[in-house]
């Protein structure tokens, strides 16, 4: 199986859909003949032509519009937001109408729409290219949000977002795009290539949304996670020696809580995790769960290592960002709490 | 340093409310003068026809001029008689939500050429992605009255489960899009929706309704810019009923010339529309569907029109503007203008004019005993509780099921 890093991945997820689909259509600011920012839509305008894959105005609302009146008339647009930081102008769009269309509508008319866009921070993309918005749309009814950690499932992921019949909000954390992350800021780059899920299938196949997945089984604590966050979690358990068993949630809205009350209830502690700022984060909502369906197996508070509640700074960005030494502490917290 | 010149300044509208409205500042130009242009023509070549207005029908009520589109008697008396059914429907719907049997309705008095001509210049295949105020369209794609009022005062069998206002009616079997009640997002969508019926092959178009104070709004400078940069085969209209709940044109408009002026600048064909006119709105939907249908394009067109009543029921006009307004609205009744055309060569007469109006009180009277049967918002029966929980995605998952349970349903 070929080797291929998260950008090649979608690269590939788009180039299947875009020949097995005829009603396939991808664009984005910038997505056309450059083939993205970041590269992720390389060369498909040359291989599907100028109306399958195409430039789009600045105008996320636009993009956004555009993308709902098509999926509306039986199109599968997948459109690119170029940041998830510049995702605002379309969230009236989204929020208004591509997440309600099948309800207003009574069935009558759909929006399966998918919005990739580059998500978190860790690239020193300062305040405008770091965020990580996912909580204002897990907090919108009608709308799936995904966030792959790798390879492998960001390719699946956005087949199986493509080929279903929902919208979907579809989260890239880029500073894994082209490698895991162990959140050491200065540490060598390592590749996808060294990596089990950097292996990716040539061709077409699907890795359903709302299952999370045990990245690595422990029994000392649980560790909830999704993005960049998946990487930091993994090497902070194996450098601080704590037997974590750590949850790539993979897909946020709907998520899979049978895989995590039943890590939990084995455990008893638990660690829930991401970039975005704490107070009313995702976070928030898997710890209100966890205490809800597991409150007897908890031996410890729920900790939730976060982002500040401040705007992702630029030079400050490894104080911001939870990286491997605050994940330590998190894990150690939880697991000596008594 | 300043030099104390600039000015601080907010328009505001030449009546309120006490004051005698005169309409004679405005300069229409007189129907028949308008030419009509091959609907191929390119935008730079016919922006006149954003600053005039393209009327058919003069003072004497007579089809004069270019635009004319030399419609049969059969097909003026349909198209009255589907105008004369949307402002009876209105005003037979308003008394009932003042009876408390709805929560709310809106009336498109004095628009309805707006939305029927229209409606019957498309063909029927053509998607509509239609503001509040168009409910003519409905009645003359021939959908069913008991349905609409159904919708209205969301029974068990309103189409749309009770989850929307009355008048958002949803009608995808008659190519009528969702109505959102957010002001404007439907103008970009119909973009999206008929670049995706040229990315088919199709000849369908789309066409969209929005009002003056949409304008300001972000989607529509999306909308046109989409509509020009990939040359949508869509008729993207604004219907300048001059009042945006309370607050006048001006607001929206600021100095441009014309609403149909600022199409001009994203290069789009810009038309100005007599909107009481029917002969005008139809000659000029038609002259836009065959233009986008032959690969033209978009076009933009403000239909110059008045609203005739409140915004809505949650409004009282009398509190912002003169209560004679429409009484002396230069553009007159659209009904009014119809009727005497017809009446002008000898195809209709007062007495058919009564007859059709009885007829049509009737159908209505008729049609909302059978809609009440079918139950009211207060005294049910409603769609089931648990279809709450219904088409918010395609399969339910586990939080709506739950949250379903929760509820007991």
């Amino acid at each position: 199986m070929p080797a291929m890093n998260m950008l090649q991945a979608l690269n590939s997820a788009m180039d299947v859909l875009l020949d097995k689909h005829p009603e396939t259509v991808i664009f984005g600011e910038d997505s056309g003949y450059f083939g993205g920012v970041f590269g992720a839509t390389q060369g498909l305008q040359k291989k599907y032509g100028l109306d399958r894959v195409f430039d789009a105005p600045i105008n996320e609302a636009a993009i956004a519009a555009m993308a709902i009146g098509m999926a509306a008339k039986g199109l599968k647009p997948i459109a690119e937001i170029q940041f998830a930081d510049y995702i605002f102008p379309a969230f009236d769009q989204i929020i208004s109408e591509m997440s309600r269309l099948r309800y207003r509508s009574a069935g009558q008319f759909v929006s399966p729409v998918v919005v990739r866009s580059p998500w978190g921070g860790g690239i020193r993309g300062g305040q405008t290219h770091s965020m990580s918005p996912e909580a204002f749309f897990t907090h919108i009814p009608g709308v799936k949000v995904a966030v792959p950690s790798n390879p492998y499932d960001a390719k699946g992921m956005l087949i199986a977002a493509s080929e279903g019949d929902d919208p979907v909000i579809f989260f890239e954390p880029k500073r894994i795009y082209n490698g895991p992350f162990d959140g050491v800021p200065d540490a060598p780059l390592s590749s996808w290539a060294k990596h089990p899920k950097g292996e990716v299938p040539e061709g077409h196949y699907r890795v359903e949304l709302g299952k999370a997945e045990i990245v690595r089984e422990g029994e000392a604590c649980t560790v909830v996670t999704y993005g960049t966050l998946v990487h930091v979690a993994v090497n902070a358990a194996e450098k601080a020696g704590i037997d974590a068993e750590i949850i790539d949630l993979k897909t946020l809205a709907p998520y899979d809580i049978e895989t995590i009350v039943a890590s939990v209830n084995k455990t008893g502690r638990v660690v829930v995790a991401h970039e975005a700022p704490r107070t009313s984060g995702f976070g928030a909502e898997l710890a209100a769960q966890i205490q809800e369906e597991c409150f007897y197996a908890l031996e410890a508070p729920v900790f939730r290592l976060t982002g500040w509640d401040t705007p992702y700074p630029h030079a400050h960005e490894w104080a911001y960002f939870p990286g491997q030494a605050r994940f330590i502490r998190a894990l150690q917290t939880v697991t000596e709490a008594r | 340093m300043s030099n104390g010149q600039s000015r601080f300044h907010v328009p505001a509208p030449p009546f309120r409310p006490g004051d005698a409205p005169d309409f004679s500042h405005l300069d229409l130009q007189k129907a028949g003068e308008a030419k009509r242009p091959d609907p191929l023509t390119a935008p730079a070549k016919m922006t006149d026809l954003a600053m005039g207005l393209i009327g058919v029908l003069d003072h004497n009520h007579q089809a004069v001029g270019e635009w004319d589109p030399r419609l049969s008697p059969e097909v003026l008396r349909e198209g009255l008689s589907h105008m004369v059914l949307t402002r009876i429907y209105d005003a037979r719907m308003l008394k009932l939500q003042r009876q408390g049997k709805m929560s709310f309705y809106m009336k498109s008095l004095g628009e309805e050429a707006v939305a029927v001509a229209a409606a019957m210049a498309l063909e029927k295949s053509d998607m509509v992605f239609p503001s509040y105020r168009q409910q003519g369209i409905l009645f003359a794609r021939g959908r069913n009255i008991v349905d609409m009022m159904c919708h209205c005062i969301s029974n068990s069998r309103d189409n749309l489960k009770g989850r929307q206002l009355p008048v958002h009616y949803t009608w995808a079997e008659g190519n009528f899009f969702s109505i959102s009640g957010n002001l404007g997002t439907q103008f970009p969508q119909a973009v999206g929706y008929a670049m995706a019926c040229a990315y088919k092959g199709e000849d369908t178009i789309a066409a969209s309704w929005i009002g003056d104070g949409t304008t300001a709004a972000p989607d529509f400078h999306a909308a046109m810019t989409l509509a020009s940069t990939y040359r949508a085969p869509v008729i993207l209209n604004v219907v300048n009923n001059q009042w945006a709940i309370s607050t006048y044109e001006g607001i929206a408009k600021g100095d441009s010339p014309t609403f149909a002026s600022k199409g001009l600048g994203y290069g789009l064909a810009s038309l100005r529309v007599d909107g009481n006119d029917f002969l005008a709105v139809y000659a000029a939907t038609k002259w836009a569907a065959d233009r986008a249908r032959k690969g033209g394009g978009a076009t933009f067109i403000e239909l110059f029109t008045y609203r005739a009543d409140a915004h809505s029921t949650s409004d009282d006009p009398s509190r912002y503007r003169p209560k004679n307004e429409f009484e002396v609205w230069p553009l007159g009744d659209p009904i009014e203008r119809l009727k005497n055309h017809l009446i002008g060569f000898g195809e209709w007469d007062e007495e058919r004019h009564e007859k059709l109006e009885e007829q049509m009180t009737a159908l209505v009277v008729k049609s909302y005993k059978e809609a009440e049967s079918h139950g009211t918002l207060h005294d049910g029966p409603l769609s089931p509780t648990h279809t709450i929980f219904e088409d918010v995605y395609a399969t339910e998952d586990w939080r709506l099921r739950r949250q379903r349970q929760d509820l007991g349903v």
